[in-house]
């Protein structure tokens, strides 16, 4: 009984800390830059193959290649806000306006990434061995040593980035700008470098989540909408533009997933959509919102 | 009295164009039938959006779910039942769906409306992807088909009925009223307009069609699965058409649904790698460039050539 308690706490924790990492990510696509990114699991996805690729081809390891993915994703969304959104939000004549063009046009991003990795890597599903040997807890608990560094990363990434918003100088426009970002403007804050920064960091932070995700499951060109929804879903659960209630939100579905999966695991999926749609109608502000 | 004339000739014109698509499975082929019956049904999938979400401005990613639940109406009743029956119960699941999640969601604003709907889809897919399995121990269900001529009659009455309720809807007073629920909902609300009722309605209405058109593809599709009947994709094709057509005019979701699902049949056959791409690329550019549509870029294109024309 304690072991199955254990087992189903300790599995939770592992993907949640995953699920955090996407969540804060989107989490500050959505509440700075206002861009709800449908193509989201698209950038997990596109990290997952480029560690997958450097592992693969150049023999690199995946925990290094953090280093290697994570600029060119975030260059990727950087270029992507400049060349795309900042258009949509020039032309959007009112926020509710921009945020339906910006969705609308992440649809079409996410045909597009899916597509090209289609063209690239084939459609097939692709998988590595890292790190596979067993670290046994107390209680008779045991785990892989990748999932055991992933929760690690994830958590040490988060807390990177929160002392980056909270503490540096370019952290404080960038919560300037989420608060209001007429204001911000109007003190010298550059609203679309920290924007654009702001989708960056957010494709980023997907990028690394799909180097950690490669680390223990296979990688596949259409894995990302999963992704992409129960970033949402997190994202909803801790109340948009909230970090620290993503981060938290995060670890919450992820213990909740693995306790649904460990009853009946054809239903996770489901019990997530439920749990979310219950929360849009209860709770719209999310449970760690104002 | 010109404007008299006029809508005379423009509704002879519609007349002689019904005629014509009457008497098509005289002197066609098979292909050609099939052809017109899909870009049918992009035109009902996207036209009866068009009701709903082109006046209120709510973005609704839901048509998928109430085409899944025409195509497993149909997929169910198939066998026992004749085709109107099927029909009727198929269009008035998915209205009476409708009813349901418009009574609880359409109180959301935006943005959440549209994820609400999106997750709409994915949740029947799943929880019908876990009955097949775990209750009635099937993936897949075959359904009984029906003739080419039959599927493209039907397909052909839904769209005349549904141009024809997109027409009356847009030039009364419920139109009106959904315009200005787009326009500013809280002062909509002021003026006497039931905001509530008239969205849940609108929406339900809506859902009526895509219901009817999932019953009728299902039988030309002949076998079915949750991902099949359930396909995301049933939501974002009609918003792309309509949104590159125009949602101001009703002639331009037709125009849009019609350009996009021969662009399907020809990148599918041509570049079936490519397909999928190149409709996020025409995706991106349409937000991007065209915000209005292609029919606002006529009319303004139309406006400026008239101008040059006075001006000379």
């Amino acid at each position: 009984m304690i072991e199955t308690i254990l087992n189903v706490v300790v599995d939770g924790l592992l993907i949640g800390g995953i699920y955090a990492l996407i969540a804060v990510g989107l989490s500050l696509q959505y509440g700075v830059a206002k861009v709800l990114n449908i193509a989201h699991g698209e950038f997990i996805m596109l990290g997952g193959f480029i560690t997958w690729t450097s592992y693969k081809v150049f023999g690199i390891n995946p925990l290094l290649s953090v280093a290697i993915c994570g600029p060119l994703i975030f260059v990727l969304g950087f270029v992507l806000h400049l060349a795309l959104f900042k258009r949509i939000r020039m032309t959007s004549e009112t926020e509710g306006a921009f945020e339906g063009n910006s969705m609308l046009a992440c649809f079409g991003l996410m045909f597009i990434i899916q597509n090209v990795a289609i063209l690239i890597w084939g459609a097939g599903i692709k998988g590595y061995s890292y790190l596979g040997f067993p670290v046994s807890f107390g209680g008779g608990a045991v785990f892989p040593a990748n999932r055991l560094t992933t929760l690690a990363v994830a958590v040490i990434i988060c807390i990177v980035f929160y002392l980056f918003l909270s503490r540096s100088h370019m952290g404080k426009g960038i919560r300037a700008a989420a608060q209001d970002p007429d204001t911000a403007q109007l003190v010298g804050v550059d609203i679309n470098r920290v924007l654009a920064l702001c989708f960056g960091f957010g494709a980023l932070m997907a990028g690394l989540a799909g180097t950690l995700v490669s680390m223990c499951y296979k990688v596949e060109p259409t894995m990302g909408l999963e992704y992409t929804i129960i970033a949402i879903i997190v994202v909803v659960l801790g109340g948009m533009g909230s970090i620290l209630g993503s981060f938290l939100g995060g670890i919450l579905l992820g213990l909740i997933g693995s306790l649904v999966s460990h009853i009946e695991p054809g239903l996770t999926l489901a019990s997530f959509y439920l749990i979310f749609m219950i929360l849009l109608l209860v709770k719209p502000t999310g449970i760690f919102g104002k | 009295m010109i404007l008299k004339s006029k809508r005379l000739f423009y509704l002879l014109c519609l007349l002689l164009f019904l005629l014509i698509m009457l008497l098509s499975p005289l002197y066609t082929s098979d292909y050609f039938l099939i052809l017109v019956s899909n870009i049918l049904m992009y035109i009902v999938l996207t036209v009866s959006w068009t009701i709903f979400s082109g006046p209120t401005g709510y973005i609704s990613l839901a048509p998928a779910a109430f085409f899944g639940i025409g195509i497993y109406t149909s997929a169910i009743m198939g066998s026992q039942f004749s085709l109107p029956v099927i029909l009727a119960t198929g269009a008035a699941a998915a209205f009476c769906c409708a009813l349901l999640v418009g009574m609880v969601t359409l109180r959301l604003q935006g943005i959440y409306f549209t994820i609400f709907t999106f997750g709409l889809v994915e949740l029947l897919g799943e929880v019908v992807q876990w009955w097949e399995v775990n209750v009635t121990g099937t993936t897949g269900r075959i359904v009984p088909g029906t003739e080419y001529t039959t599927v493209y009659y039907t397909m052909l009455g839904i769209a005349v009925v549904l141009m024809l309720t997109a027409y009356i809807i847009k030039h009364s007073r419920y139109g009106l009223a959904l315009q200005s629920i787009g326009e500013y909902e809280e002062a909509a609300g002021h003026t006497g307009v039931n905001v509530t009722a008239l969205k849940i309605v609108s929406f339900a209405v809506s859902a009526l069609f895509m219901g009817a058109c999932g019953v009728i593809m299902a039988t030309r599709w002949t076998y079915i699965d949750p991902s099949i009947a359930f396909n995301p994709l049933f939501s974002f094709l009609p918003v792309l058409m309509a949104i590159f057509g125009g949602v101001a005019h009703l002639f331009g979701p037709v125009i849009g649904a019609v350009i996009f699902s021969y662009l399907e049949e020809f990148l599918t056959t041509q570049f079936p790698y490519y397909y999928m791409l190149i409709f996020g690329v025409i995706l991106v550019i349409a937000i991007v460039y065209l915000p209005t549509g292609l029919t606002g870029l006529i009319r303004k294109l139309g406006g400026r050539l008239r101008r040059r024309h006075a001006n000379t």
